[in-house]
């Protein structure tokens, strides 16, 4: 038997890993990542001669539960017509049984990798906006997430928010329209009302974007407020480096990851609402203010203006006075 | 798992592969965490082997508390650590029929392994069984190459993945090495590298007695990770 060195040990586990694409017009070029059911790979579609993403099921599925979860998915997102939420081209089979699907192949970084380079508080809000409208979207649908955090989200190069990885998404409805076609209809499988089938026995969401009753595994409890206390830790998350975050947006971030659901946001568009209100310079509903707050913001809002009077009223009297010499 | 099967065949075939999989890194790991020469090497092999069939250690194994090679890793300190070798070896019988263990193979591979420092036992051990296994599936996938008349396709994935492991070659330059075309090259790996996952996944399942026991080994095996 042939000794197997480390570098063979290492060539053969990615050996064993790699899909074999071989009779589905996709040509495998490398790996990009792997988590939730399975691993990610940049492939050709030779037919249309352009790179797409195709994840593929990387644990074994003896039973065909995970190739049923991965269809699932795939038609979830494929319902989801956004330009925030990254579009399905295609799905399939490997020649070894393992389910496959394509999708846009997203040219960016994780924001938890490109928080930094977003720049003030501002653009850092325009992009929380544009998270906010994807996932108020998928809640238009009756699509929840149940796993938003910032690796889930990427940002591309002109600054475009796409919300990927819908593997843990739970439907409120067990029927989901169809948009182009409002009289076909996509049965999908009603998701047990247990953690354990949910997450496929192991995990669902993240500890710290999490919601309370997500964590409990109080699967009949989790609605839409908990993507929005997701979206709570997703703009403390925007905004905890170096004290970005004012009363108010601090305000708004409490509100959204509130212990009791029913003092959160009713839904996302509330809480991009709030944030609108915010970039505007007008009051949040977070955040109530005294007097003086409510007169400091409308001096921050119209601070030019004010300068502008206070620059005319100045060489007005400073005209006065030299006319009076 | 099928080696606490109470069917007698199906639990000797079990053991035999559990064993055809786990005596190496036994074997290594008693001659560098307990610092054994050879011989004691070899003996104490044996001896947990012993046990293993004839004191059925696996009927104590749960595979809610830890992984199968943290429990016989566990059993060989315990019964190092307990050693009473004459006692052991009197008991040690022809009784039991072994599988032939080819210790000279195994200690000439101690010769290439750099010795872990002690805090990476675990690590190593993980490391020789996933060696061992792949081992014994890649001998599996030949001897099914050779029957099906598919030798050039193992002939491929040894020199591709293994033998020029370390190096970066393309496709064309391997066909031209073998006087194939590039496509076949394509289709004859892709084929060896199938049927070896198919093998590794069925060994995995014999050594395995529960379908999340199964997917957590892939996990450590293939690098796959969790869902």
């Amino acid at each position: 038997m042939k000794w197997l060195s480390d570098q063979a040990l290492d060539r053969l586990r990615v050996a064993a890993d790699t899909p074999d694409l071989s009779g589905t017009g996709y040509v495998l070029l490398d790996k990009l990542g792997a988590g939730g059911m399975g691993s990610v790979f940049r492939v050709e579609d030779t037919a249309l001669g352009r790179q797409v993403a195709l994840k593929v099921l990387g644990i074994v599925d003896s039973s065909g539960e995970f190739g049923a979860r991965l269809l699932r998915e795939a038609r979830i997102i494929a319902q989801l017509e956004h330009p925030g939420i990254v579009p399905v081209h295609d799905v399939g089979t490997l020649p070894d049984g393992r389910v496959f699907y394509t999708m846009k192949l997203v040219q960016g970084r994780r924001l938890d990798q490109h928080r930094d380079e977003l720049g003030g508080v501002p653009e850092r809000l325009r992009t929380f906006q544009k998270i906010c409208e994807a996932v108020s979207f998928a809640h238009a649908h009756q699509v929840l997430h149940r796993d938003l955090k910032p690796q889930n989200i990427m940002v591309g190069h002109f600054g475009e928010v796409l919300v990927m990885d819908w593997g843990l998404a739970k439907l409120l409805n067990a029927e989901i329209p169809a948009e182009s076609n409002p009289s076909r209809k996509i049965r999908l499988q009603q998701q047990p009302l247990s953690d354990a089938d949910t997450a496929h026995g192991v995990v669902l969401g993240t500890p710290g974007y999490m919601a309370p009753e997500q964590a409990r595994g109080d699967v009949d409890g989790v609605g839409p407020r908990a993507d929005v206390y997701s979206l709570g830790a997703v703009l403390r998350f925007l905004l905890d480096d170096s004290g970005r975050a004012s009363k108010a947006l601090s305000a708004i971030a409490s509100k959204a990851m509130a212990e009791d659901e029913q003092q959160r946001y009713g839904s996302v568009e509330e809480l991009a609402n709030d944030i609108a209100h915010y970039l505007d310079g007008l009051p949040v509903s977070a955040y109530p203010e005294g007097p003086m707050a409510r007169l400091w913001r409308w001096v921050v809002k119209n601070s030019a203006w004010i300068l502008l009077i206070v620059a005319y009223l100045v060489m007005r009297a400073l005209f006065i006075l030299w006319r009076g010499r | 798992m099928a080696a606490r099967s109470a069917e007698p065949e199906e639990r000797q075939r079990a053991l035999e592969i559990l064993i055809s999989a786990y005596w190496k890194p036994v074997y290594k790991y008693v001659r560098l965490r307990w610092d054994k020469d050879s011989e004691q090497a070899k003996d104490l092999t044996q001896d947990f082997f012993f046990h293993l069939l004839e004191k059925d250690f696996l009927a104590r194994y749960d595979p809610q508390r830890a992984r199968l090679r943290t429990f016989l890793r566990g059993c060989v300190d315990h019964l190092i650590a307990n050693e009473d070798k004459a006692a052991r070896r009197l008991k040690r019988g022809g009784e039991v029929q072994f599988l032939p263990l080819d210790f000279e193979s195994a200690e000439g591979e101690l010769q290439h392994i750099e010795i872990p420092s002690p805090g990476l036992m675990e690590d190593f051990f993980e490391r020789e069984w996933i060696r061992s296994v792949f081992s014994l599936s890649l001998e599996r996938l030949r001897q099914e190459c050779e029957q099906r008349g598919k030798q050039m396709h193992f002939r491929l994935l040894e020199f591709y993945d293994i033998d020029e492991a370390g190096k970066e070659l393309t496709y064309e330059q391997v066909g031209q090495r073998f006087e194939l075309k590039t496509s076949d090259v394509t289709n004859y790996l892709a084929y060896a590298r199938r049927e070896f996952r198919r093998i590794v996944l069925e060994q995995l399942r014999e050594m395995t007695g529960s379908e999340e026991e199964f997917r957590r080994e892939v996990q450590t095996l293939l690098g796959v990770d969790a869902p």
